[in-house]
């Protein structure tokens, strides 16, 4: 396995002469290489603090960046700027405008859960991304990012009826974030089943479309659920230093 | 054969009930074919899938909860969930309850606001169908009863995630012979091998497939998913078998998907292990719900005298 270090130093830091003599010495192209002095002077230092108060985040201060995480993840292994060790060191230390350079992919987190296997410090990273996630969303640096509506979308159907139909929920899903549902290899994977499926199959199928699964005597359920729901919420929203409507 | 799974509650979850209802029916077949006796928990709930421990974990908490205490009133002692994802939490659900004080206090507090008696950590044991055949009635056992048998038909076993990780939720795993591995999952090639397939050696059996994200995200799950096809056809498995109705449907769907967006088209084809062991146990290829997968392996099955 190799370890997968992050270097510091970004490519638009480098800078290199062509042609440069300093004091008749010919030091054009790398030997003319310098580091751009890279300085942070915005420290977070809540940082840490408001993702820790965030479902997921609770163990963020046990992290001791053996870089474990990091080795093991599964999006990493596409995308080596995904690196779960990385983002929390940099939560701890407080560089959040570090952190916001990778706002867009920290949510690409598959919660495949070969981070909290492999952590020897039991942080949980796999919560640590879903708390950074959210915490990026509620302080409005990224807009809602697909994988949430669908949390949304899903989490929504459950809190009201109990149950959930996997057709409704890639409807709403679709129809939330405006993607057609005709999507051509939807389409070529339903046509070839229908032409195998047996008729009845097909009609109970059609009718679990118009009959929504529900639970039985759910409505109580839903009450103390949705309760839950906004008092959490608004624990997150003051822990993070945001009022209660919304506005910063 | 230990009599403790003879007669256990059913927890189908719903993906069951909608694109995984061919595992369902082939669990339920299997069940029978074997003479052991399920029974569907009364007016169950979801589990919250992957989804609501995003919105908060505790709630994830309180929606198995719910589902174990139903288990516990209908007067079992276990509960067998065929789903990684159902699995996952009521074992999950049931680690938080018996070690987090938050977690119980939430959880009796849903409770008794919904109307229902809360759930006590340790009162009703979750298994997975895994378990649930392999426990009680083992390889011998089934050797026995093998009909038909899948006659070295080559399989790659895909466990996935959700059936080993994290390791702390599953107490009575990795522990010493005869129990299942979290880093190296055997329970599926125990029971396929017994069966009369050769078990390929595959590396990807928890590799993930991206179902998470697997309308959010699908240019990830795409490649995850062509990765775990591609491996199972270098080791030159024919089907790829299941345990898990989002790992079915995902690797279904991509490949589906990576044939029509990325040009990459495999041809392995991917059946539950439900369905296989049916087929062994001399179930039609119709009664286990071959036909209902969106992988079209009815050419191959017929081919080895099976469909
Ligand atoms: S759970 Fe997320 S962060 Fe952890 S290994 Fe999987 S993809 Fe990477
Ligand atoms: S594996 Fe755990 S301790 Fe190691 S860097 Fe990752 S979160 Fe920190």
């Amino acid at each position: 396995m190799p370890i997968h270090e992050k270097s510091l130093i970004r490519p638009e830091n480098l800078v290199t002469h062509e042609h440069l003599e300093i004091e008749g010495v010919d030091v054009s192209g790398h030997w003319s290489t310098f580091i751009n002095t890279r300085a942070v002077s915005d420290y977070n230092e809540q940082m840490q603090e408001e993702i820790a108060a965030l479902p997921g985040g609770e163990y963020i201060h046990r992290c001791w960046q053996c870089g474990s995480c990091t080795n093991a993840c599964t999006v990493n292994a596409i995308n080596p700027d995904f690196n779960p060790r990385y983002w929390i060191y940099l939560i701890r230390m407080g560089y959040e405008s570090e952190l916001l350079r990778d706002k867009d992919i920290i949510w690409q987190c598959v919660s495949c859960n070969k981070c909290t296997y492999a952590c020897p410090r039991d942080v949980f990273p796999e919560g640590v991304m879903k708390a950074t996630a959210h915490w990026l969303e509620l302080k409005g640096h990224t807009e809602k990012k697909p994988s949430m509506v669908f949390d949304e979308t899903f989490s929504e159907q459950v809190f009201a009826t109990g149950k959930i139909e996997d057709g409704r929920v890639l409807r709403e899903f679709f129809a939330r974030t405006k993607q057609s549902l005709f999507q051509d290899w939807l389409i070529a994977m339903v046509r070839s089943l229908l032409m195998r499926l047996p008729v009845t199959l097909m009609m109970k199928l059609g009718l679990a479309t118009v009959f929504h699964p529900r639970t039985r005597g759910w409505s109580k359920a839903q009450a103390a659920i949705d309760e839950y729901v906004h008092e959490r919420e608004a624990a997150a929203r003051k822990a993070l230093r945001l009022d209660v409507q919304g506005a910063e | 054969m230990s009599g403790k799974y003879k007669d256990v509650a059913y927890y189908p979850g719903c993906a069951l009930e909608g694109t995984g209802h061919a595992y369902n029916r082939s669990t339920k077949e299997v069940g029978k074919a074997l003479g052991l006796k399920i029974t569907e928990l009364k007016n169950w709930n979801c589990c919250g899938a992957m989804e609501v421990k995003n919105v908060d974990p505790k709630l994830q908490t309180y929606l198995s909860a719910r589902n174990l205490s139903i288990a516990e009133e209908m007067g079992y002692k276990t509960v067998m969930a065929p789903c990684n994802g159902c699995y996952h939490n009521l074992k999950k659900a049931e680690y938080d309850l018996a070690h987090d004080q938050n977690s119980r206090e939430v959880t009796d507090r849903l409770s008794r606001k919904a109307g229902h008696k809360t759930y006590e950590a340790g009162k009703v044991e979750t298994i997975h169908a895994l378990d649930w055949i392999k426990e009680e009635i083992g390889e011998e056992g089934l050797k026995a009863r093998v009909k038909n048998s899948l006659n070295g038909l080559k399989i790659a076993n895909y466990y996935g995630c959700m059936y080993t990780r994290p390791r702390h939720i599953f107490p009575e795993k990795d522990q010493g012979p005869g129990s299942e591995s979290t880093s190296k999952p055997h329970f599926m090639d125990d029971l396929l091998a017994a069966a009369g397939a050769e078990n390929v050696d595959y590396p990807l059996k928890t590799a993930c497939c991206g179902g998470a994200h697997t309308l959010s995200d699908s240019d990830t799950s795409t490649k995850l998913v062509l990765n775990l096809l591609t491996t199972a056809e270098a080791c030159g498995a024919d089907v790829i078998a299941t345990e898990c109705p989002t790992c079915h449907t995902g690797l279904e769907m991509h490949q589906a998907r990576a044939e029509k967006v990325f040009g990459r088209k495999t041809k392995v084809k991917i059946l539950y292990f439900t369905q296989l062991l049916g087929m062994a146990l001399g179930l039609s290829a119709r009664k286990v719900g071959v036909q209902e997968n969106f992988s079209d392996s009815m050419d191959l099955l017929r081919e080895r005298g099976l469909y």
